[in-house]
């Protein structure tokens, strides 16, 4: 026997059992992401990495976002609106679990409405049930949700992440140990590694097809690329460079899953802050700024413009991109008529994600063709939560508002661009007031309106969901209507 | 000589570079054509284009304006502040000032010199004068050092003795007998400090505490190549060799001129 079929003995040996392995589908999955959740209770932190991992696999709610962003019945099967659109009754799930054992009943309902609520909760979205007088138990299956004022929105309320259904008993150790409902109990974190859950096999609904589901978290851009050329993660969502998705399209062994997320990605103005509390001169930075070029430079062609605080897979968008469109000699002409012949010199403080480092580039150079000088700061997110977000303390900044539905932080007057005039407060109050849905369309539409008028930001585009996955990978959702990754639907082709 | 010549025509070369970008670059660097973005080289761009649309030999002429700039302030702030300490505890041999002066020392150089970097950066903010900021402190204790060492055995000598004995103070034997006689040594350290100073700027703003953006800067251009690098590989390699050539150079010249100005490596041969 020669060493060269030895080789070929060997060869087919190890095609065999290669072979042998690919018969059977796989039931485990490693799931790459960027960023690691600081705890791992949704209802008390801001930090979206939380959902992305928790939401929908371990912790549901009363109901639920689908992959296209409509609202799903969830641990309620049905609920009854009172005439008056005051009361909600929901009907819940009978037989569901907790998966430390203990029955959900309505009772546990009332606890995570009521601890969400509370005057001293830690819930990241408190605005979300702002609306709710009273949680009352009917019955074990049965809670009645009386609201202070006819809210159309409450089940779009209560299927984001910070409200889901926690049992009472396992808040002590909520933020190490998540006890939920849902298709996948939590298992083990290794802090700065991995999250690992396993299949909930007393799961009341639609069993789980993985039996494992591995999160790891990789940060740097570099780092992601190599792991999933490597084939060390199977799904990478939310990839961090978008520069690299022509090389996984290219890849047989990879899938590219493009969709768009809610996330508005803008280019804050200091409204309170001169001079940028001068309208014509929010005007001029808004003709000034090239949208198609930002996306192409900064997310290699990947994203939709606007030109207002919507989404525009919304049915309620308006396209506004032309009010606001490029052109450099009306903005030089609002510049001047605001005084600013010579142009003015600002500061412009970018967080961390590349949308904001790339564009931010751009920006200043599109902005300095109209005279308009920026200094750059580059800043961390904790810094940057300190000094823009809470501090205040920015001329421009840029950043991507995730959560759906947010048009609404355009009535906070002490929000970080200081915008809450009382003409849109007065048109907020009317849309929470409003149940019917033609006129709550036409309340959101003029929403919109105001404030691309106003030109409180300049709106640069919607942020794309980009994530790549093994090409055998199915059931992942293209689109992120909400931060998640719902696993509880993916499967591995034979 | 060989070496010595080489690393005279390589810093030349990037000196050059500097200086003509002061007047003249293929390109403006703060215009951008998106449309024309991560080119590979060609005539018009002999180094390519970034992901920007910019010419990168344009930015790689205006980086090295700010690494050098860096580097030589940093070095100027080093001999300023520590040449003078190290005069001053020379002449002071074993007494509270030499004391003082040196355990001074010795704290600055008992810190890792790029983490404090980071630490004023981060503290201060990052930009291009606090880089300079942060290298130049930790040039000071090499040069007082480098000073004090060569000045101590001078006060020894016998001429040294005559200028005593004809009346002259510690000070002005130090300006005017000292200096000139460790000059050559200062050139050589200066040399090595600029090399160095070239490689912290360059790795302090690959972590983006350098010089900020618009300005162009070559540890900058690295990090941003980082995701790039499997299809638009010359966005590493250019910004990568300017530094080693800058390196190269600097190290080689120093090596150089250690072997015709140093007076003890000259008597040995």
């Amino acid at each position: 026997m020669t060493v060269a079929s030895i080789h070929r003995g060997l060869f087919s040996l190890l095609a065999l059992t290669a072979t042998m392995s690919m018969a059977e589908a796989k039931t485990d999955i490693i799931v790459g992401m960027q960023l690691e959740p600081p705890h791992l209770d949704p209802t008390s932190a801001a930090a979206g990495a939380i959902d992305s991992v928790l939401y929908a696999n371990v912790f549901e709610g009363l109901t639920r976002f689908a992959a296209d962003g409509s609202i799903l019945p969830g641990l309620a099967q049905s609920w009854d609106i009172s005439a008056d659109g005051l009361t909600y009754t929901f009907k819940l799930h009978p037989g569901v679990k907790f998966h430390d054992g203990t029955d959900m009943t309505a009772e546990d309902v009332k606890f995570s409405l009521d601890r969400a609520r509370a005057a001293d909760s830690q819930n990241a979205q408190k605005a979300l049930f702002a609306g709710i007088a009273d949680v009352a138990v009917v019955d074990p299956t049965t809670v009645k949700v009386t609201l202070s004022a006819p809210n159309g929105a409450l089940p779009f309320n209560l299927a984001w992440g910070d409200a889901v259904i926690v049992a009472p008993e396992s808040i002590e150790g909520i933020k190490q140990n998540p006890i939920g409902t849902g298709a996948f109990k939590f298992d083990a974190w290794v802090q700065g590694d991995k999250i690992d859950l396993v299949k909930n096999a007393a799961y009341w609904g639609t069993p789980a097809k993985l039996d494992k589901v591995t999160f790891k978290f990789i940060s740097d851009p570099t780092a992601a690329f190599a792991s999933v050329m490597a084939e060390d993660v199977h799904v990478f969502a939310g990839f961090p460079a978008p520069e690299n998705l022509a090389q996984f399209a290219a890849d047989p062994r990879f899938q590219v899953l493009v969709g768009s997320t809610e996330g508005e990605t803008i280019l804050a103005m200091n409204n309170k802050q001169p001079p940028f509390d001068n309208l014509k001169v929010r005007q001029a930075v808004s003709h000034a700024i090239d949208r198609q070029a930002i996306i192409d430079g900064a997310m290699f062609g990947y994203g939709t413009p606007i030109g207002t605080h919507f989404a525009p897979h919304n049915p309620d968008y308006l396209d506004l991109t032309a009010q606001s469109a490029f052109d450099p000699a009306k903005a030089k002409a609002l510049l001047a008529e605001a005084g600013f012949a010579d142009g003015f010199t600002t500061t412009l403080k970018l967080p961390p994600p590349s949308y904001a480092r790339r564009g931010g580039e751009i920006i200043a150079a599109q902005l300095r063709e109209v005279g308009i000088q920026t200094e750059i700061t580059n800043l961390e997110w904790a810094q940057w939560l300190e000094e823009v977000f809470k501090g205040k303390n920015f001329g421009l900044t840029i950043v991507s508002h995730t959560e759906p539905a947010d048009i609404n932080i355009y009535a906070r007057e002490d929000y970080y661009f200081q915008y809450g005039t009382p003409a849109f407060k007065a048109l907020m109050a009317d849309l929470n007031n409003a149940t019917d849905p033609a006129k709550r369309s036409d309340i959101l539409k003029a929403a919109q309106k105001m404030i691309a008028d106003d030109a409180v930001n300049a709106y640069l585009f919607q942020l794309a969901a980009l994530s790549v996955a093994n090409a055998k990978v199915q059931g992942l959702w293209v689109n992120a209507p909400t931060q998640a990754t719902d696993l509880t639907a993916v499967s591995w082709a034979e | 000589m060989i070496a010595f010549r080489l690393g005279l025509f390589l810093v030349l070369v990037v000196l050059g570079a500097a200086a003509v970008s002061l007047v003249w670059v293929p390109q403006d660097v703060g215009a951008m054509a998106i449309a024309n973005k991560l080119k590979p080289p060609t005539l018009a761009h002999p180094m390519g284009t970034d992901h920007f649309g910019r010419d990168v030999l344009s930015m790689i002429m205006v980086g090295a304006r700010t690494s050098i700039a860096v580097a030589l302030v940093a070095v100027g702030i080093g001999m300023g502040v520590g040449v003078p300490l190290g005069l001053a505890a020379a002449a002071n041999r074993g007494g509270w000032l030499d004391e003082i002066i040196m355990r001074g020392n010795d704290l600055v150089f008992a810190f890792p010199s790029l983490v404090i970097a980071i630490l004023i950066t981060a503290t201060f903010g990052p930009s291009a004068v606090n880089a300079i900021l942060a290298i130049g402190i930790f040039n000071i204790p090499v040069f007082a050092r480098v000073t004090r060492g060569a000045a101590l055995s001078l006060w020894t000598r016998d001429w040294v003795m005559a200028a005593r004995v004809a009346g002259k103070g510690r000070v002005r034997i130090s300006v005017e007998h000292i200096l000139p006689n460790v000059a050559n040594l200062l050139i050589v350290q200066g040399t090595i400090q600029f090399s160095l100073g070239i490689l912290a700027e360059a790795g302090l703003s690959y972590v983006g505490l350098g010089a900020q953006p618009p300005t162009p800067s070559w540890g900058r251009m690295l990090a941003e190549s980082q995701t790039m690098i499997s299809f638009a590989p010359h966005l590493a390699i250019f910004p990568g060799l300017a530094i080693l050539f800058t390196v190269l150079g600097l190290n080689l010249l120093g090596d150089g001129l250690r072997d015709a100005l140093d007076p003890r490596l000259r008597r040995s041969r």
